[in-house]
């Protein structure tokens, strides 16, 4: 018998959590599927859960020190609705799974989960979102490309639980958003592109770009984007192919059920010259 | 684990284990067949349940997290007003053929509209966007869905 624990506040989650080993389980969107057993049988787990879901200090979503925390356990569809939440990350949950999934999933669920196809993490891991990981007696933030170490892989203590990511509070002037699915909704993802840039009298300031579903995780190359500011975005087009030909080492995708690595490689590049190539 | 709920209105308290799936909980040990198993990973919204006002589906939902919860299934559903609008709509306009997804069509469309009485076409598609039906083509179903919102002025 899998046995569970319902904590009254994150204190106490905290505390039971540094006595004993649990699977930490929100609205089950990852978990319950990946352990299923099949038709009108329970998922099964080692350990006993730990329901978190209903901890209201882990639903806020609020601004502070120009920042945008989202609680652990805010629901996809608040995020959504919220209005200090940036357009393109609004953009990008309105794709995820679908409304009844929504209302369950939560943007951490996302992060631990640790899929390369995640579709939060392009943004995440373009904007250098923040994650804060607290025990009870430590409480340690860091960038999400430091969270995750590999797929399915993350730096989560037995003992800690995911309590916030942070976001900056900054729209960027231009942001695209693409991905490739088998269909448009419920879909997991072959390849995807999360852009974004600012442009001041047809120089870039600033840009990010992170590529989803093609590599162990996120592909995104903070050299590239630097080598990139300044530049006039009317010499884009003649530059492209000199930009993609250092793009191409990063996109390392597999074939899967879902699409073949060699899809994946051309289609990527191809988001890229696109995005590239429509800023102005 | 003790599991305090309610459903349909119903103050429930069992003890079961916190793993398993509302899905089956509801099915099976409260007899509520309106809920299906189709997929059983969210991809299908035969088992669109609303929890809370909120569709989601009960195959991924683990008991321990309902503890506390409004649980409301079709069974629970089909006293109110609401639903004879939205049952009115659907027969109108074709909406059911099979009817095994229907249950979850007709949640989904509850959740809408408690949301957002007045929908496009596209939130609808968008709303119902997690809830497959192999034999009608959809269309049917969103005629259903405007014909409930006209039928049902006021309710929402």
């Amino acid at each position: 018998m899998v046995d569970g624990i319902r904590p009254k506040s994150l204190k106490k989650a905290l505390e039971i959590l540094s006595e004993q080993q649990f699977t930490i389980m929100a609205s089950g969107t990852d978990l319950m599927v990946q352990r299923a057993r099949g038709f009108a049988l329970a998922p099964e787990f080692e350990k006993p859960l730990l329901f978190i879901e209903h901890l209201s200090e882990l639903k806020k979503i609020y601004i502070e020190n120009d920042e945008i925390h989202i609680g652990a356990c805010a629901i996809l569809t608040d995020i959504m609705h919220s209005e200090i939440i940036p357009p393109v990350l609004k953009d990008i949950i309105g794709q995820m799974a679908s409304p009844p999934t929504r209302n369950m999933a939560t943007l951490a669920g996302n992060i631990c989960n640790a899929s390369p196809a995640g579709d939060s993490l392009p943004y995440l891991y373009a904007v250098d979102a923040k994650i804060v990981l607290q025990s009870s007696d430590e409480k340690r933030t860091m960038h999400v490309s430091e969270f995750i170490t590999a797929a399915k892989k993350t730096v989560l203590k037995a003992n800690e639980l995911v309590t916030d990511i942070i976001i900056p509070n900054k729209v960027y002037s231009h942001n695209v958003y693409r991905r490739l699915g088998q269909r448009k909704g419920m879909s997991l993802t072959k390849a995807s592109l999360l852009g974004m840039a600012d442009i001041e009298e047809g120089k870039i300031i600033d840009i990010r770009i992170a590529l989803g579903a093609v590599s162990a995780i996120i592909a995104r190359s903070k050299e590239i984007e630097e080598s990139l500011k300044n530049k006039k975005t009317e010499d884009l087009k003649t530059d492209v192919a000199e930009i993609l030909a250092k793009y191409d080492p990063l996109i390392k995708p597999i074939d899967d059920a879902r699409s073949t690595a060699k899809y994946r490689k051309k289609v990527s590049l191809n988001l890229i010259k696109d995005f590239l190539e429509n800023l102005n | 684990m003790k599991i305090d709920f309610t459903l349909n209105n119903k103050e429930i308290s069992i003890d079961v284990d916190a793993n398993r799936r509302l899905l089956d909980l509801l099915r099976d040990d409260f007899g509520m067949k309106s809920v299906k198993e189709g997929c059983g990973e969210g991809e299908c919204g035969a088992c669109v349940v609303l929890v809370n006002g909120r569709s989601m589906n009960s195959c991924m939902l683990p008991a321990g997290a309902i503890i506390g919860k409004s649980v409301v299934t079709l069974e629970g559903f089909k006293h109110t007003e609401r639903y004879k609008a939205i049952e009115s709509g659907f027969l109108k306009a074709g909406s059911v053929q099979c009817g095994f997804c229907t249950p979850g069509f007709v949640i989904s469309t509850e959740s809408l509209l408690n949301e957002n009485p007045h929908p496009t076409d596209d939130e609808i598609k968008e709303a119902l966007s997690g809830n497959l039906c192999r034999c009608t083509g959809y269309n049917m179903i969103v005629k259903g869905v405007r014909l409930a919102i006209e039928m049902g002025e006021g309710l929402w």
